[in-house]
């Protein structure tokens, strides 16, 4: 069945094809990078590697966010939280196999602490100098984070606007913790000058393009599992409950808890967008928590579409490849430019690029369909009207928090 | 009074609003199996009432009890949705933007966990009872269409196929034939009749012609609690239910 439906037309066939698109990626602009001489026209640099790779991880991201925005009309202004998490933990990871090649040569504590003072390392870095510990760790702490604020908001029945603030003052928070220095995470200037990744050079060729690969196919493989989570009947519930909380309930079913269950799921591909981020820019700090980070994703989801699984992707990369080139032409007026284009896309796109796509596609077989009949004398009243194969396809239009109109329960 | 032999028991229920006290020392008792049909004008309660017995409400004072034992004062509204008491709410609310066929899905009687949900594959029993129920509700034709496009009756309609969906033991039903011509009214009074034959039922509705078609026990509220309880005939012809009619 799931087969099936994964080479059926529509909305199914665009996830086919952007997992294939990925996959593709994830071959061919390494070896364009490796294996092409610099002086060929194909040659991709290794900045342009670099760049790209982070961009996927920022459309890993944004997807994660449509999971729980686009599909259960949660408005999560604090998902740079857990990206920032996952970074953290990966760049713990990182700087453990600094090992004595730190400036201060110290076989144990990384620079920071020795500058600190520190007597021993902290507790909680055990066990980042084995990979498999951090990756855990990539998927855990977010995942319990997300867990443990969602329980409770969820519990107390915390909706729309007020749900947005609180994750917002917890990416804050966050911000705060991570600023001082006695956390032990490096206070304002983070984790960075790492060297190896699994005994690799973080900063060679081969290592940047093999993280570029990685961070596709890891995209690659979230859109396949979001789509089928969207697809399932938990995803149909889920946007129950996006659009009439209250019925799901009299139903017997426990919204909290199909809430809570989309919200981990997405922080934890969060933390593993950014446990992807960190070893290809090489730094993390606390400037990661800004909460115009978490907005910013909103914007890319939106301009992209949300609950389209592809639109936040493609959000993503053009906002952010337009921020790149902005910031090189006009740096002091990207900030103005990312509030103009989101009042632009809410007034003219509210659907984001993706739902507006589809709604003109409708358009253009309705009228097409119109003009046959009439051709052909057949009656001209009955268009057929355009089949909506699955409802995942559909974009609410509306900016509230809560998505579409909650229908009052009476 | 005993409890032993009822489906629903209310007794002594009181809910204020801001000191507004919208039910006001409500009893009433609905026997197993039986159907009752609750009239009144606007505002009397009667929303209220279904709002407090499926935990939507806390009542301020009263007992509440489901099936001779259970306090369902002490249960929220998945959990009373689990024991067997399904609702339609006044204004038809359906998952609009899901098929017909979907939203049957997500009512039909079963586990109510998200791993089952998410690995979930539609059984040839649940396909069947699906069949069954769109056929009852006259929306076989439209199965695969998206719940939006329904007229309103039809949406009333659809909520009756997800409570039968549901399979409750006491089905609270909110004014279902609001917006229906008078054919699909007729419709929906033989449908609660043949659903009546093995559910405990309460209907609220305005619609006299309707409760007359019917033909069950009538309680009419106001102002919160029971003005008078009868055949229709009977309550229709009660001096204080005809004031409170004619008063408004
Ligand atoms: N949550 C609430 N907060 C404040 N007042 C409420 C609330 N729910 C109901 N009321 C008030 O309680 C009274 C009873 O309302 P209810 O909806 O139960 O009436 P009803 O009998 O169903 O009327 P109708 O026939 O119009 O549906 C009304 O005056 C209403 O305004
Ligand atoms: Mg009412």
């Amino acid at each position: 069945m799931i087969t099936g439906r994964f080479f059926a037309a529509g909305a199914d066939r665009r996830i086919a094809i952007t997992i294939f698109i990925l996959l593709a990626v994830a071959i061919i602009v390494p070896l364009l990078n490796l294996a092409v001489p610099p002086t060929s026209a194909f040659y991709v640099p290794s900045y342009v590697v670099a760049l790209t790779g982070k961009y996927l991880c920022y459309a890993l991201l944004a997807l994660a966010l449509d999971l729980v925005w686009g599909y259960c009309g949660i408005l999560s202004l604090g998902h740079g939280a857990f990206f920032a998490l996952g970074g953290y933990a990966m760049g713990m990871y990182l700087m453990r196999q600094i090992g004595s090649r730190g400036v201060y040569g110290n076989p144990l504590l990384p620079d920071f602490m020795v500058f600190l003072n520190y007597g021993e390392l902290p507790w909680f870095w055990y066990g980042f100098d084995q990979f498999w510990f951090a990756a855990i760790m990539v998927l855990a702490v977010p995942g319990l984070l997300a867990f443990v604020f969602g329980w409770f908001a969820f519990r107390s029945r915390v909706t729309g606007v007020y749900l947005s603030i609180i994750t917002q003052a917890m990416t804050y928070a966050l911000l705060l913790a991570f600023f001082r220095n006695d956390m032990g995470f490096g206070g304002n200037n983070g984790l960075t000058d790492f060297k190896d990744i699994l005994g690799y050079n973080v900063q060679a060729d081969a290592t940047r393009s093999a993280l570029f690969a990685a961070s596709a196919v890891t995209l690659a493989l979230a859109v396949f599992v979001t789509w089928a989570i969207v697809g399932s009947k938990y995803g149909k519930l889920l946007m129950a409950v996006r659009d009439a909380e209250s019925r799901t309930r009299f139903l017997g079913w426990r919204a909290e808890n199909v809430k809570l269950f989309a919200f981990t799921v997405s922080a934890v591909m969060a933390g593993i967008a950014g446990a992807l981020y960190v070893p290809q820019v090489g730094i993390i700090n606390p400037g990661e928590f800004e909460p115009s980070n978490s907005i910013e994703v909103v914007v890319w989801a939106a301009v992209g579409g949300r609950g389209t699984i592809v639109g936040p992707i493609i959000g993503a990369l053009m906002v952010n490849a337009g921020k790149s080139w902005f910031t090189g032409v006009l740096p002091a007026f990207w900030l103005f430019a990312l509030g103009g284009l989101f009042v632009a896309v809410t007034l003219f796109l509210p659907k984001g690029i993706v739902g507006m796509w589809d709604s003109w596609r409708d358009n253009a077989k309705a009228l097409r369909a119109a003009s046959i009949n009439e051709e052909f004398g057949t009656d001209p009243a009955v268009p057929p009207p355009p089949k909506i194969v699955r409802s995942a396809a559909r974009t609410p239009g509306d900016w509230s928090a809560s998505g579409p109109e909650p229908q009052p329960a009476e | 009074m005993s409890k032993s032999n009822t489906i629903l028991y209310l007794d002594g229920v009181s809910v204020s609003f801001d000191g507004f006290r919208a039910i006001n020392n409500l009893s009433l008792v609905l026997d197993k199996g039986e159907m009752r049909a609750i009239i009144g004008p606007n505002g009397a309660g009667k929303t209220t009432m279904m709002d407090i017995v499926t935990g939507k409400t806390r009542p301020d004072a009263g007992e509440v009890y489901f099936d001779g034992q259970v306090d369902l004062t002490k249960h929220d509204e998945a959990e009373i949705a689990m024991m067997g008491i399904g609702r339609k709410f006044q204004k038809p609310t359906v998952f609009e933007s899901h098929t017909i066929e979907d939203n049957l899905m997500l009512a039909l009687k079963g586990p109510r966990s998200i791993f089952p949900a998410l690995f979930h594959r539609r059984s040839a029993a649940e396909a069947r009872q699906i069949d069954d129920i769109l056929g009852l509700i006259r929306l076989g034709d439209k199965r695969d269409e998206l719940a939006a496009i329904l007229s309103h009756g039809q949406k009333q309609w659809l909520e009756i196929g997800m409570l039968l969906a549901q399979d409750p033991k006491l089905l609270l039903v909110d004014e279902p034939v609001a917006g229906m011509t008078d054919a699909e009214t007729e419709e929906t009074a033989r449908l609660l009749k043949d659903i009546a034959r093995d559910h405990s039922v309460i209907v609220v509705e305005h619609d006299m012609h309707f409760v007359r078609e019917l033909g069950v026990k009538v309680t009419c509220l106001h102002e919160g609690s029971v003005l008078s309880e009868g055949s229709l005939d009977f309550v229709s012809a009660d001096e204080r239910v005809v004031e409170v009619y004619l008063g408004r």
